[in-house]
């Protein structure tokens, strides 16, 4: 795989759609086109949903009217919705930052070590690391409650800045060792001969090579905790104290209340809209992390 | 090295339960068995299982398959397609529990309304308050948000594929059907393994989708949500384990050989 796996699906030269087409071609791009933008309604649909409703007011939307556009639209709904999860969403925007830097730092090395510092059985244990990204939340939730609970984590956002931090390392170590594996060896072996440490190879060659790594990680990472749900409501006990932007969404939309549509709408709007900017501004940092999640090339 | 000590925290982590319930044996798995509310969970995992994967894969596989030999503002589409995947089921699941409302008729909301409106009543439906279709409609949302990801894996493994075997057919006088049938999908097999191992292993853990829509009920309930019932509502620890070893497990079985075999080819080379 000589050829970077986001270049691939980016790139594609539109060049042969230049020459002229024959009439079954037109008709098959005629096709394709209404085939896609088809797609596309259904794929904006319940975000469209979202923001139209959010400038209807707290209370004015009546549900049957909810796909039309606001009569009059108004940010009504906007602040008291801030109001009540501002704190959440600072709480989240604390513990998410930490554990993706804390993880993308862990990942960079593990990543290097992997890549190339293989010693005996470091495959068997980067399979193993494999397979530490596929184990669901739910293996290890107990386990990890009464850890905390030894640890006097509980309580504490930390408790999320550690489940995050670990559950983050296999896949950050995947995509940090992809990484590395296209550096060429030779850049290391002179490092060595000109009698450079493992570590001091790593901090004076390797990390500075790393920055667009980083940065698929990171946002990785921080998509990925920020919405989490499982963890967050495990792990804080559903506490107040401790609500994070998806487990205070969940207890304004959960519960049933449909009258306040506007409200529901507004917050799942406003709980969305970080990682909607990450993705609108990086996304093909976020599809290169997508990708090299599954794909080990 | 520090990777080392990780990998250890790691294990002994997953399994530190597994040692605390040995008093009791197999006890809470044969007892799980019996219990006809898990086996409605688990029955209905496997229904949304089948029904998200393919959805998925056919939904995943047609966009890319669109995109694929480059169209004007395939970015734009590409974009569009992908977006599901940043926004967490929490917030997406306010707008689909009114999208599969399932008011009928004239006060119909959401997706009814649409179909009212276009004269499809028929196509009206109880989504997933009904018993049947429940799990049927708990997948569209799933496959809503997945199949972005699965065309970008499919567009990354067509884009792999050297334009000259496509030539090389096509001056042979092969049609577009037959290159796609015999030369390029056949070069994807190892795509649609890793789309299926990454589908599978979602959906056995599916969990936020669900509870963000429907939160408990029954009709939608799968092993992730009566889990979380048994140890929250119920407080019962060890049974809770257990059905998270049997989600483990479920993935487990697929999920090493995979891993395995992509270490060793992976060493081949």
């Amino acid at each position: 795989m000589s050829q970077d796996i986001v270049d691939r699906v980016a790139s594609k030269d539109i060049s042969r759609n230049k020459r002229s087409l024959s009439g079954t071609e037109q008709f098959w791009l005629t096709f394709k086109y209404i085939a896609l933008c088809f797609l596309t309604l259904v794929a904006i649909a319940p975000i469209y949903i979202m923001v139209v409703n959010s400038f209807k007011g707290i209370t004015g939307v009546s549900q049957s009217a909810a796909w039309a556009f606001p009569l009059h639209p108004n940010f009504a709904a906007w602040g008291p919705v801030w109001e009540n999860l501002r704190g959440s969403i600072g709480r989240t925007l604390f513990f998410v930052v930490q554990s993706s830097i804390i993880s993308a730092i862990v990942g960079s090395i593990n990543g290097y070590v992997f890549s190339k510092w293989k010693f005996r059985g470091s495959n068997v244990i980067f399979t193993t690391f494999l397979f530490g990204m596929f184990i669901p939340y739910q293996a290890i939730m107990i386990p990890l409650t009464q850890f905390n609970h030894w640890t006097h984590l509980t309580g504490s956002i930390y408790v999320l800045v550690f489940a995050h931090v670990i559950y983050g390392i296999p896949i950050c170590t995947l995509i940090f060792r992809n990484y590395y594996a296209a550096i060429p060896n030779e850049i290391i072996e002179a490092g060595r001969v000109d009698g450079a440490s493992m570590v001091r190879i790593f901090r004076t060659i390797i990390l500075p090579l790393s920055i667009p790594c980083f940065v698929v990680v990171l946002i990785w990472q921080f998509t990925s905790a920020w919405n989490d749900f499982l963890f967050a409501i495990f792990l804080t006990g559903g506490s107040p104290k401790l609500s994070v932007a998806t487990t205070a969404l969940n207890f304004i939309t959960g519960s049933g209340n449909q009258v306040y549509y506007g409200n529901n709408m507004t917050a799942s709007l406003i709980v969305s809209i970080p990682t909607l900017i990450v993705y609108v501004f990086l996304g093909r940092y976020f599809l290169r992390g997508l990708l090299s999640g599954s794909l080990k090339g | 090295m520090i990777g080392w000590t990780v990998n250890v925290s790691l294990g002994k982590k997953t399994n530190s339960y597994t040692t605390a319930k040995g008093y009791v044996g197999l006890k809470n798995f044969r007892g799980l068995f019996q219990d006809p509310e898990f086996m409605h969970a688990f029955t209905n995992l496997l229904k949304f299982t089948g029904v998200f994967m393919i959805g998925t894969l056919i939904s995943g596989l047609i966009m890319a398959l669109l995109l694929e030999k480059g169209i004007k503002g395939e970015g734009f589409f590409r974009s569009i397609y992908l977006y599901p995947m940043a926004i967490s089921f929490i917030a997406m699941g306010t707008s689909w529990r009114w999208l599969m409302d399932s008011t009928k008729g004239d006060k119909a909301t959401g997706l009814n309304k649409i179909f009212h409106f276009a004269h499809l009543d028929f196509l009206q439906s109880n989504w997933y308050s009904s018993e049947r279709g429940a799990m049927f409609a708990m997948a569209m949302p799933a496959i809503w948000q997945m199949s972005g990801y699965i065309m970008a894996l499919f567009l990354a493994g067509f884009r792999g594929i050297p334009d000259d075997l496509r030539e090389a057919a096509r001056v042979d006088g092969a049609s577009e059907y037959k290159i796609y049938r015999h030369i390029l999908f056949p070069q994807l097999s190892p795509t649609f393994l890793t789309v299926l191992i990454i589908l599978g292993h979602i959906s056995m853990k599916v969990f936020d989708l669900i509870y963000g829509i429907a939160s408990k009920s029954y009709v939608t309930k799968v092993l992730a949500i009566y889990m979380w019932q048994v140890i929250f509502d119920y407080q019962n620890f060890a049974k809770g384990a257990s059905i998270a070893i049997i989600i483990l497990l479920l993935i487990a079985v697929v999920v090493v050989p995979y891993l395995i075999y992509v270490v060793k080819t992976e060493e081949q080379k």
